[in-house]
């Protein structure tokens, strides 16, 4: 298929690096753009670049080539904090309310929508 | 197996997507990142034979279009160098494999570009066949590799359409833009099957990663979806397709082909195709010539965060 890579018999497998080395890469961001008036900053993806200006020009570059926004964002991935994938069950499925949603409440259908 | 196994593979069976901070078995993750940054490499030597026709484009039309495709293909390799490091590599890493020779790119890209049809041949072909492959793998299990592919995807209709309008209007000019362009089918057709990969009885890694849905479907299927689609594209142009084998088969209701030439399809692998060299070399001299930017760049930036600090 394209794209994926054959050994050819007899052939050394590839290496695959592991682990992060230590080369030293401009710093990564993350990229937030407006695709339009009214809606709000979706998360696009990431790029490297030295700098804030630099890393708003490569925004443009890589991620709006076709008017996909209005407005681009760009944020120092460090700058990032996450929730720790291994609490998500405990803050997010755990406890269930169902009365916290609207169709937990049945309501007459002569009284209409609701 | 281990509850973190189960639970990774209830997920995938399950149809959800993998994100980068899941656990996940240490092939899942290699496997990836060797064909992630495998996919990354053959967009941006995939830039190297279309890059040769910029300042030989027949209209400025036909130039504007031209370079906007070769710089989707650089998009293309960074959405998917990005994909990589979710997994932990560094995008300098991988790129100093590909350097080194021990990462690949498709083998597709080693063939030269003689001709101005051959513009056409691969927008409608090898972005064809390449589309084929990627509207599958919108639906792989990891979620940043899927991602990429659905950004990609929607790009690539416009590649093939263009490359399609290069060779409707060579079949509709003279005799000899005609003759350029059945040339030029008859040298990519063979090569564009073969990206698809030998047989599926061949394939040596690809039960695994269909039991992770890396891939969803078998090599030989993809083909013959790409085959089937593209015999009645090629009978509108009134090109033919150099295989005496090819013809419509009513009861399996697809299109039988002819047998590949596998022994060429080994040796392009393993670095005897036409352009092997030549285009590892240009990559190569590329990332060196650009050196004195990237200095530059972080020059400019350390001296703005020194301004700043005195500020
Ligand atoms: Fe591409
Ligand atoms: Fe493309």
């Amino acid at each position: 298929m394209p794209y994926e890579i054959h050994t050819a018999p007899g052939e050394e497998p590839e290496d695959v690096p592991t682990t992060s080395g230590g080369t030293t890469t401009w710093p990564m961001w993350e990229v937030f753009i407006r695709p339009r008036r009214g809606l709000a900053h979706g998360h696009a993806g990431s790029l490297h670049a030295p700098d804030a200006e630099t890393a708003l020009q490569h925004a443009r570059d890589v991620y709006t080539r076709r008017r996909e926004g209005v407005s681009v964002w760009v944020v120092p991935t460090d700058a990032v904090y996450a929730s720790d994938p291994d609490d998500a069950e405990d803050l997010f499925e755990a406890i269930e309310k169902p009365y916290r949603h609207a169709t937990y409440y049945e309501i007459p259908e002569e009284v209409g929508h609701m | 197996m281990t509850s973190h196994e189960e639970r990774f593979q209830a997920l995938i069976d399950s149809e959800e997507k993998i994100e980068s901070t899941d656990w996940m078995p240490d092939g899942y993750r290699a496997t990836l990142i060797r064909q992630i940054a495998q996919h990354a490499h053959s967009e941006v030597i995939g830039m190297q034979p279309e890059g040769n026709w910029i300042t030989r484009a027949p209209s400025l039309d036909r130039k504007a279009i031209l370079m906007a495709k070769v710089q989707d293909e650089a998009g293309h390799g960074l959405y998917l160098y990005s994909a990589t490091e979710t997994l932990g590599v560094t995008r300098d890493e991988v790129v100093e494999l590909l350097h080194q020779g021990k990462h690949k790119y498709s083998s597709i890209f080693n063939y030269p570009t003689l001709s101005w049809a051959d513009m056409g041949t691969i927008g409608w072909l090898v972005d064809g066949a390449a589309i084929t492959n990627q509207v599958m793998l919108t639906r792989c299990s990891y979620g940043p590799y899927s991602r990429a592919m659905v950004r990609i995807c929607k790009e690539e209709s416009f590649h093939q359409r263009q490359g399609y309008e290069i060779l409707l209007a060579l079949c509709r000019g003279t005799d000899e833009q005609k003759a350029m362009a059945q040339d030029s089918v008859n040298r990519w057709w063979w090569p564009s099957l073969m990206m698809f990969g030998p047989h599926d009885s061949a394939s040596t890694h690809s039960e695994q990663s269909m039991n992770w849905k890396i891939k969803r479907v078998s090599n030989d299927d993809l083909r013959q979806q790409f085959v089937d689609m593209t015999v009645p594209q090629a009978d509108y142009l009134g090109l033919t397709l150099p295989d005496p084998d090819l013809q419509w088969n009513e009861e399996r209701g697809h299109y039988d082909f002819g047998s590949i030439d596998w022994d060429e399809f080994w040796q392009v692998v393993k670095g005897n195709g036409p352009m092997n060299r030549e285009r590892l070399s240009h990559k190569i001299k590329a990332w060196d010539d650009g050196a004195w930017v990237r200095e530059a760049a972080a020059a400019h930036a350390a001296k703005q965060a020194r301004k700043k600090e005195v500020a």
